[in-house]
């Protein structure tokens, strides 16, 4: 806990202009709220039953005047602030040309960052100071939204599509990165930090980066933590080896015949009902919703890698 | 045994003291094709989901006092706020009102002896409980983690919930929705008693009609949108999946196409409630009934080109939005008109407090508030900012809860002596009101805040820094389910130990008024009078003193009656 | 009188209230159906426009002889329809009889015919999923549509089957009053579901380039 925070730090271009309208609209609200309630009070006081207060004639002209008036000067005041802030979201639309182009990646739960060199992070992303920034974004597989609450900005990240959306970050320090889309299960565990530095130290960090990593190892370890391990090796299930499978044709039970391939292993996680192999119970459950793309990607990759030990598969 | 035939036989119905007594056999009521009776039955289901829906979002709120989100996982928290919305929003806010209150009072307040089509009231009252029960079942059977909002494709490719059921629940009870609006608009259209003019219905019977139009004409698309759904997750249909080259955004566009429209089905006759209240309590005709009807109609009206104003970061083209944008502005003045009118409506009256005018008074102000926020929604770069934030929440809980419950609630109270012919404790329910609106503001005040500041919806796992708020609004949340739990207990002893009403308790005009209390089977034993105008309690414009003597001997009537029930 | 009083229903007091507000309530359900339809075919116009090539691929590759036996035979149908109204009107039991039980068999013909189509289809490998025949991605979209929108008209018009045949069955009978309101709220709601299938046709048969 630390006290009352009462308003976010402001840390973009669009924080500072975001803000003003804010304010601006909260003068507004505040005047219009002070004079319903006082006005409702007031009547509701002066006008009690049984006061002494004059309750003569109301011509009815007064009455559609006022009618008119005022349905006119709230017309006016909407008309207003549309165009205020319609003028903002335009000045707002498109990044500085020579915009630095960050690529991000949402999949359940974490997000991928990768920078113009090559540098990738996990559910962080360092940024200049003071240098607009251009993010592309795409899913992998539901909607997420990319939110970083002190630059006020959000976008949401679909699936089979990019979005964009930029900031020019005008603050040194850690902000948070939330998901503000709900993706399943870990949507609120779906968070990340934005690190603003000097430019000169984003340089430095960014050269410094690793690249590449090995992505059968993912797929090893994921074949244990996902539980398939369990089945299928050597246990009391009776589950098919899966060494020596990828790439060989497999008899169904059905009595179709097909490729063990990347369709076919994605199908199995996925949809394990739609192809049976012969000889064994339809129990493997579906993983869907549990892995994402590019975890059976990896999953992929590591059963392709165990290719060699195709005499070992009885 | 005379029950049953009472229930079954129109003679014997007329002959009955009143409604209630018209059969007190199980199916004297289950097969009822009174309006009040169904209204009744509305009101017994309603209740019970709003139980269920409270009792959910009871434990979302004890989770969120801590910022680690320990005491439930992450899949019971999903299911939970899904369940709370799904319920409060399809079982009972929106078939509140008008199940209720309007089933019970649209026909009385237009001098008709029951909705035009009294079979289908009663088979929308079923298909009703029938949706409501697919969505239990839903809920128990696996639970759904979507969100009310079921956006695809994680609702249709990768949610391990029961998506299927809720989604068919959901379909089912949009039904019910239209046969109710069919309902409304005909019994509208054909029951008036001769001499009643358009421009001279109730306005509560107004916003019946404006939200049955949209109830008619919005509904259907819902019903659409959950069948896709259905298709999609049962028989593989890649309607919205991005693999085949689907549009995710089409979904939200069919769904908001519906919800947007929903939400006024929601307010709509929230308004109707508190116009008939601030009229009766203020003893003022309401100030400019024809803009009141006009504000009406084009409330229902534009409303059906907003939607876009929820999908400003969806990827939608930013031209669209800023379209959605000025619609959303355009709203906002016959949403004033209407406060703007209420308030003058006080002006030069004879105010008193009993608590509906307690609730009615409680409307405007929240109202207005949840209404002005919209506006900071409505502008894109704010809304960027708070959009899917506790700002969003706050938004609409001030207008759903604060607006139209704290109406539903005030209706409640004003007809309940009509309803069932008995007075509450004025004193508790004066209480539970004010009880109410300070829980109310104690809760979701602080969730303004939290999402200016930046906390997420739907997080059960947040940063520390925004815990003072949740548990300002956790505290805020118990005093309010408290008031909420006052009224069943009150008005439930005035049922059976209440003094008797009499027709019209608070001198109020309106043709129901004109009836016993409890009204009789048929509702009017002989026809009622029509008042000269619509309002009868005096003129806009007119002195009091030209007819000062009958609204204070109805006042004076009404306060004894009162204070007897003190 | 006794002919008026057996079709009268609570809580009406004159026939001709209880048929203009039965007559109004229908136009009024209809015009909830309307944005029912026309959210579907918004949503296929959408897709459409997204993908022309693709819709114009799997349009081709639908069965325009069916569609086109199936839109004469509704045709028809509602033509029988309309006698048996006019029938009804001028007080001929039998014949009025006879017409609707003509309307619900060409019903069923249309249903028979789309059972056949939806054979054809099966065979043919036109259900989205595993073993889809066509390539372009937004062809499954097509027949999503395609599966979507005939299915939920046929449901519609089982209904409407149920509704007729359920009016000549009581005619037959002599179970029901010539004057009921319900002969002409069924052939509002017959020639509703009929209009749908002839804005369904083009949309769906008509709009590939056929090989
Ligand atoms: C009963 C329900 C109800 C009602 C009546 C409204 C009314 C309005 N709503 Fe609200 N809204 C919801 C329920 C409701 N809303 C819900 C449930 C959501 C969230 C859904 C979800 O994502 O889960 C939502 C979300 C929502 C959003 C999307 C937020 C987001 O997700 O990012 C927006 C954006 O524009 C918005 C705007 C408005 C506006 C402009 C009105 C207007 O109609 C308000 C008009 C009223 C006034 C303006 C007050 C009275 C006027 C005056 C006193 C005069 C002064 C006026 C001027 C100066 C013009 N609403
Ligand atoms: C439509 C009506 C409606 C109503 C009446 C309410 C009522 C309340 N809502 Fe609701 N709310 C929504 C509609 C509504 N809500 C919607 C649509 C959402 C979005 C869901 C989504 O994101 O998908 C939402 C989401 C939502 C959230 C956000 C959750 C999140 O995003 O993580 C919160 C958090 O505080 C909240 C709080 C409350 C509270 C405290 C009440 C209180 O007013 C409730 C008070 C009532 C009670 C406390 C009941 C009292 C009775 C008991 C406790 C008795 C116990 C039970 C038995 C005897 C069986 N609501
Ligand atoms: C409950 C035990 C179980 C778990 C856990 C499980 N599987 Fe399976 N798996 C089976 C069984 C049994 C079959 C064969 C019958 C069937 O289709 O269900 C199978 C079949 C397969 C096949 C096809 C093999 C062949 O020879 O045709 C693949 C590939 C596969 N699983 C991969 C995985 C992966 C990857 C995981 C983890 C993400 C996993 N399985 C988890 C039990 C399991
Ligand atoms: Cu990703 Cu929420
Ligand atoms: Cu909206």
């Amino acid at each position: 806990m630390s006290g009352f925070p009462i308003f976010p730090g402001e840390a973009s271009t669009q924080a500072v202009s975001t803000d003003h309208i804010t304010a601006g609209l909260t003068v507004l609200a505040a005047i219009i709220v002070l004079v319903v309630f006082g006005l409702v009070v007031g009547f509701a006081f002066r006008y009690r039953n049984g006061s002494r207060a004059k309750r003569g004639d109301l011509p009815e002209w007064v009455a559609r005047d006022v009618e008119i008036g005022w349905t006119a000067a709230t017309a006016f005041l909407a008309l207003f602030i549309v165009w205020w802030t319609i003028a903002a979201s335009l000045g707002s639309l498109a990044p500085q040309p020579g915009a630095m182009e960050i690529h991000v990646l949402a999949k359940q739960w974490m997000w991928k960052t990768e920078h113009p060199n090559g540098a990738r992070e996990i559910n962080a992303l360092h940024v200049p100071m003071g240098e607009p920034v251009r993010l592309m974004m795409t899913s992998q597989d539901v909607i997420h939204s990319f939110y970083v609450p002190q630059f006020r900005i959000k976008q949401d990240v679909l699936p089979g599509r990019y979005t964009h959306t930029w900031f020019e970050a005008t603050k040194l320090g850690t902000f948070h990165l939330f998901c503000t889309q709900l993706c399943g299960t870990e949507h609120a565990r779906m968070v990340g930090d934005v690190v603003v530095m000097r430019p000169e130290d984003y340089a430095r960090w960014s050269a410094a980066q690793p690249q590449g990593d090995d992505i059968a190892a993912d797929g090893a370890s994921l074949f244990h933590t996902l539980g398939c391990a369990g089945c299928h090796l050597g246990s009391a299930v009776h589950a098919p080896q899966l060494a020596g499978l990828y790439g060989k044709p497999v008899q169904l039970a059905d009595g179709r015949s097909v490729v063990a391939d990347d369709a076919f292993i994605r199908d199995m996680i996925l949809k394990p009902k739609a192809n049976v192999p012969a000889g064994y119970e339809p129990i493997m459950p579906s993983f869907s919703g549990l892995v994402g793309d590019d975890e059976i990607l990896a999953l992929t990759a590591y059963i392709r890698s165990l290719k060699d030990a195709r005499e070992t598969r009885g | 045994m005379t029950d049953a035939i009472a229930a079954d036989h129109p003679q014997g119905l007329a002959r009955a003291r009143d409604y209630l007594h018209a059969g007190s056999t199980l199916r004297s009521w289950l097969m009822s094709t009174d309006h009040k009776r169904i209204a009744i039955l509305y009101g017994i289901t309603i209740t019970v989901f709003f139980l269920i829906g409270g009792a959910a979002i009871t434990v979302v709120r004890l989770e969120l006092v801590s910022p680690n989100g320990n005491f439930i996982s992450d899949d019971t928290y999903n299911k939970l706020f899904t369940l709370h919305g799904v319920i409060m929003v399809w079982f009972f806010l929106i078939p509140s009102i008008p199940n209720t209150l309007g089933n019970f009072l649209v026909p009385l307040m237009i001098g008709a002896p029951d909705m035009a089509f009294p079979k289908l009231n009663l088979a929308s009252w079923y298909i009703n409980l029938a949706g409501g029960l697919f969505t239990l079942a839903a809920l128990v059977a696996g639970g759904v983690d979507t969100g009310w909002t079921f956006y695809t494709p994680y609702s249709t490719m990768f949610s391990n919930g029961n998506v299927l059921l809720a989604a068919f629940g959901v379909f089912i009870a949009g039904f019910s929705s239209i046969a109710s609006g069919v309902n409304f608009i005909a019994t509208i259209h054909t029951l008036r008693i001769a001499g009643m003019g358009w421009m001279r219905l109730p306005l509560f019977v107004w916003s019946i009609y404006a939200v049955s139009l949209v109830m008619v004409l919005a509904t259907p698309v819902l019903a659409v949108t959950m069948l896709l759904i259905v298709a999609e997750r049962w028989f593989g249909l890649p309607i919205f999946d991005p693999a085949h080259g689907g549009d995710p955004l089409l979904f939200q566009h069919l769904f908001w196409f519906y919800s947007h429209p929903a939400v006024y089905i929601m307010i709509l006759p929230a308004m109707g409630v508190v116009t008939e209240l601030i009229t009766c309590f203020a003893r003022r005709a309401v100030f400019g009934y024809t803009f009141m009807v006009y504000a009406m109609v084009a409330i229902a009206f534009i409303g059906f080109f907003v939607w876009g104003h929820h999908m400003f970061v969806s990827g939608q083209s930013p031209y669209a939005s800023l379209i959605f944008s000025f619609l959303s502005f355009v709203i906002a003045v016959p949403s004033a008109i209407k406060v703007f009118n209420w308030t003058a409506t006080l002006y030069r009256g004879q105010i008193s407090f009993e608590a509906p005018m307690l609730y009615g008074l409680g409307f405007v102000g929240l109202f207005t508030a949840g209404g002005l926020t919209g506006l900071f929604l409505a502008s894109i770069p704010v809304d960027v900012h708070v959009h899917d934030t506790y700002f969003v929440v706050a938004h609409f809980h001030y207008i759903m809860v604060g607006g139209s419950v704290s109406a539903f609630f005030g209706g409640l109270h004003f007809w309940w002596p009509k309803i069932t012919g008995k007075l509450y404790s004025e004193t508790w329910a004066r209480f539970a009101a004010i009880l109410m609106f300070f829980g109310f503001n104690f809760t979701f005040f602080p969730q303004f805040i939290l999402g200016y500041l930046g906390m997420p919806r739907r997080y059960h796992v947040y940063p520390p820094e925004f815990q003072i708020y949740h548990e300002m609004s956790t505290l805020g949340a118990s005093v309010l389910a408290a008031a909420y739990l006052l009224p069943p207990v009150y008005l439930g002893w005035s049922m059976f130990r209440g003094t008797r009403a009499g027709d019209n308790p608070w001198g109020a005009s309106g043709l129901e008024w004109q009836t016993s209390s409890p009204p009789p089977p048929r509702n009017f034993r002989s026809p009622p009078a029509l008042p000269d105008t619509v309002y009868d309690y005096h003129a806009q414009g007119k002195a009091p003193a030209a007819d000062q003597a009958s609204p204070r001997r109805r006042d004076s009537e009404a306060r004894q009656n009162v204070d007897a029930a003190r | 009188m006794t002919e008026s009083a057996a079709a009268l229903r609570e809580p009406w007091t004159s026939l001709e209230d209880q048929r203009r507000v039965a007559m109004f309530g229908m136009w009024t359900f209809i015009a909830s159906e309307i944005l029912f339809f026309g959210a579907l075919f918004m949503g296929f116009s959408v897709v459409r426009v997204l993908h022309p090539a693709a819709f114009a691929e799997a349009a081709g590759h639908t069965n325009i002889w069916y569609g086109s036996a199936n839109t004469a035979i509704l045709l028809t149908s509602s033509f029988a329809m309309v006698m048996g109204l006019r029938a009804a009107d001028l007080d001929l039991r039998r014949l009025a009889a006879l017409c609707l039980a003509v309307t619900a068999v060409l019903g069923l013909a249309f249903l028979i015919v789309k059972g056949f189509e939806y054979k054809d289809d099966i065979d043919k490998h036109l259900v989205p999923g595993q073993d889809f025949a066509l390539k372009a991605g937004a062809a499954q979209i097509f027949f999503s549509f395609y599966w979507g929108i005939t299915a939920v008209h046929a449901v519609h018009l089982t209904i409407g089957i149920v509704l007729v045949s359920r009016l000549a069955w009581l005619l037959m009978r002599g179970d029901i009053a010539m004057r009921s309101p319900q002969f002409e709220v069924t052939a509002l709601y017959w020639g509703f579901v009929d209009i749908v299938w002839i804005t369904v046709y083009p949309l769906i048969y008509l709009g590939g380039g056929r090989s």
